[in-house]
């Protein structure tokens, strides 16, 4: 196997992962019932968190641990919103995510005042556990938020279908009425899938600034989150399926890196448009025969 | 300890006061932050309300600001009435911009009086374009249009920075904007010694157009049922597809039009950060009216003072100018809040009893 795609199926790994972190917190909150549309801003938040936590403290792992309690603590709002309130979605996922981003430009500012270029961070090294194994060592030669984040994709999909609470956040994302007639505590399971939900998309802004950047930036997220609302359709709400979108989209986002350097005479921008055509294209195709969780965007009032 | 919600509509006259209360406890939330920058809450406040209303040129400011905002405002509020999630309108409104800055470098050979109208048209135009992907993908795939307008406010930005980086960059200066628009199709000023332009004329037109259609015109009706539930206005003979569609077209082709404001009547060539997120706050204010015109117009003007106001306190206090975006959008999220609590009554329990 060749340099290139050696390098190329590495970087897809990379890429994806905070695509599949913060997927499988979204599909957390919409299995549950709940659109969360603060999924971008709360992925901004967890960097900023991480990277400053991350920064004081002097540990990368404090720092992605703050970043997964402030996505949760951004869960609990949603949930507050959403859940006990029952406010509309889309206004209210919205309102978080420029709540947040608004929240973190603030705090920017009076930590870090106007810097000319981008605070950094010593992030995290990668992890080469194969060694010098051929094909395999360079490509499994990755940061450990990686191989959590791939360990996590079982571990949803054995927690959703395999257990009681699994079973509890799809009953309430299916049929409210007649979990809440079973016993279950609609608003219990959802506030508890929203602040899981949100904790991991916090994990996957952390993974932005404490790995792959090592910095902070303005535009460190860059329509990342929304990436993941569409994944989820795109995977018809499956951890496993959702992965496949992951690795997708991870894919062309690291081939049109690739490309932008191979000498092919287009403009650069293209190729950073690329994912985000490829992701409506694919949803184009899956669209179609999406099957939403039934209670999706409905609140659920126990009168 | 437990939040024990009973259903009591509120008394009908505290209505008119929930945006009152909604922006008291919006300010009591956010103090903390104002706190937290070193400065007194009351002074800041001040600074951000009352400094703003003070002076002829800041009082000016607020209609600059504002004028963006109408028409945003407007875009958001035609799309979601008709049950059509429209997060598109920044993305729409850079649509517009790019129209409008190349268009005024076309157009220098006409009068003014034929330029300015052709700049509208055109930003529309552009504005309807780029909604039109997502809304025949909603009306002819059920792909999900909040998802693809997203996606698009992402896409239109690598546009911006090609056509500036490579056409269009400015051959005088070698910065990354377009080459200055023709004297002609400027928007003039409205008022002297300011930077309010005819824009604000502008958005007051497609304002009254938007209130007219919605509340007199048999698209607006349609709409309106469409907006309520789909299969009821089906049942109704509401064809709810083409009435989407149009929504959306229509919804799309407004935002067009604050783009090219922006840049015939503020910048004069299409540069990067044209927007600092003008479409997102159309959604808040379109929240804020409660999907009608009139309030858009309080709203567009009440978020033009808090823009004002954070650059106010920003200079006079240090508090950073990003205190505006939090207030705006903590202002959406009470609001919200409100909305449904009038309907309720909340009281805490202590002990085993739950709601």
């Amino acid at each position: 196997m060749d340099i290139f795609l050696i390098g190329l199926i590495a970087a897809t790994l990379r890429v994806a992962t905070p695509l599949i972190l913060g997927t499988l917190g979204e599909l957390f909150c919409e299995r549950a019932g709940i659109l969360n549309l603060g999924i971008e801003g709360i992925m901004f938040f967890g960097a900023f968190v991480g990277f400053v936590v991350a920064g004081a403290s002097g540990s990368l792992w404090l720092g992605v641990l703050a970043a997964i309690l402030a996505g949760a603590l951004a869960g609990l709002l949603m949930a507050f919103l959403a859940v006990q309130l029952g406010v509309n979605q889309h206004v209210s996922g919205l309102g978080i995510t420029l709540l947040l981003t608004g929240f973190s430009l603030f705090s920017f500012r009076l930590v870090f005042g106007e810097p000319r270029v981008p605070p950094s961070i010593d992030p995290f090294s990668r992890l080469s556990p194969l060694g010098e194994t051929p094909i395999l060592g360079p490509i499994f030669e990755q940061y450990a938020l990686t191989y959590i984040a791939l360990a996590i994709v079982p571990l949803v999909w054995w927690a959703l279908y395999r257990t009681s609470f699994g079973l509890q956040i799809r009953a309430v994302g299916e049929n409210p009425e007649a979990a809440d007639a079973a016993g279950v505590s609609v608003y219990r399971v959802r506030y508890a899938a929203l602040m899981i939900g949100s904790g991991l998309m916090g994990a996957a802004g952390a993974f932005l600034s404490l790995a792959q950047l090592g910095a902070f930036t303005y535009g460190i997220i860059a329509g990342r989150g929304w990436v993941c609302i569409a994944l989820i359709i795109f995977g018809n709400w499956e951890p496993i399926k959702v992965l496949w979108g992951a690795l997708l989209f991870g894919g062309v986002f690291a081939l049109q890196l690739r490309l932008q350097t191979s000498g092919l005479q287009l403009p650069y921008e293209v190729f950073l448009a690329l994912p985000y055509l490829v992701t409506i294209a694919a949803l184009t195709v899956a669209g179609r025969n999406a099957s939403y969780p039934a209670a999706l965007l409905k609140p659920y009032k126990r009168e | 300890m437990g939040l024990k919600i009973e259903r009591v509509p509120a008394p009908v006259w505290v209505r008119p006061l929930i945006p009152i209360i909604a922006v008291v406890v919006t300010f009591i939330l956010t103090a903390v932050l104002v706190v937290w920058a070193g400065a007194n809450p009351l002074e800041a406040y001040y600074h951000f309300l009352i400094a703003p209303l003070s002076s002829r040129m800041s009082v000016l400011e607020i209609l600059v600001k504002a004028t963006p905002l109408l028409l945003t405002g407007a875009a958001v509020t035609f799309a979601f009435s008709s049950g059509y999630w429209n997060i598109g309108a920044e993305g729409q409104l850079y649509a517009g911009a790019v129209a409008a800055a190349w268009l005024g470098t076309l157009l220098g050979g006409l009068p003014s009086f034929a330029a300015i109208p052709l700049m509208i048209v055109g930003g529309f135009a552009a504005g309807m374009l780029w909604a039109l992907t997502p809304a025949l993908l909603r009306v002819k795939l059920s792909v999900d249009e909040v998802v693809t307008t997203l996606l698009l406010n992402t896409v239109v930005l690598f546009v911006i920075s090609f056509l500036l980086n490579g056409p269009w960059r400015d051959p005088v200066s070698g910065w990354p904007q377009s080459p200055q628009i023709a004297e002609s199709t400027v928007f003039f000023k409205l008022i002297p010694r300011s930077r309010v332009h005819v824009g604000l004329i502008v958005a007051a037109i497609t304002l009254i157009v938007v209130w007219f259609i919605m509340s007199r015109a048999a698209l607006g009706l349609r709409m309106r049922a469409a907006g309520l539930g789909q299969n009821a206005a089906r049942f109704a003979g509401v064809n709810v597809e083409r009435t989407m569609l149009a929504a959306a077209l229509i919804s799309g082709g407004i935002a067009g039009i604050a783009g090219v404001g922006e840049v015939a009547g503020i910048h004069f060539h299409l540069i990067e950060g044209i927007s600092p997120g003008y479409g997102y706050t159309g959604i808040i204010i379109a929240t804020l009216s409660g999907l009608d015109p009139l309030g858009v117009a309080l709203a567009a003007l009440f978020i033009g003072l808090i823009d004002t106001g954070a650059q106010t306190v920003s200079r006079a206090l240090g508090v950073p100018a990003y205190l505006g975006d939090v207030v705006q959008a903590a202002l959406l999220l009470t609001t919200l809040g409100m909305f449904v609590l009038q309907n309720y009554r909340v009281t805490l329990v202590r002990g085993e009893k739950r709601a």
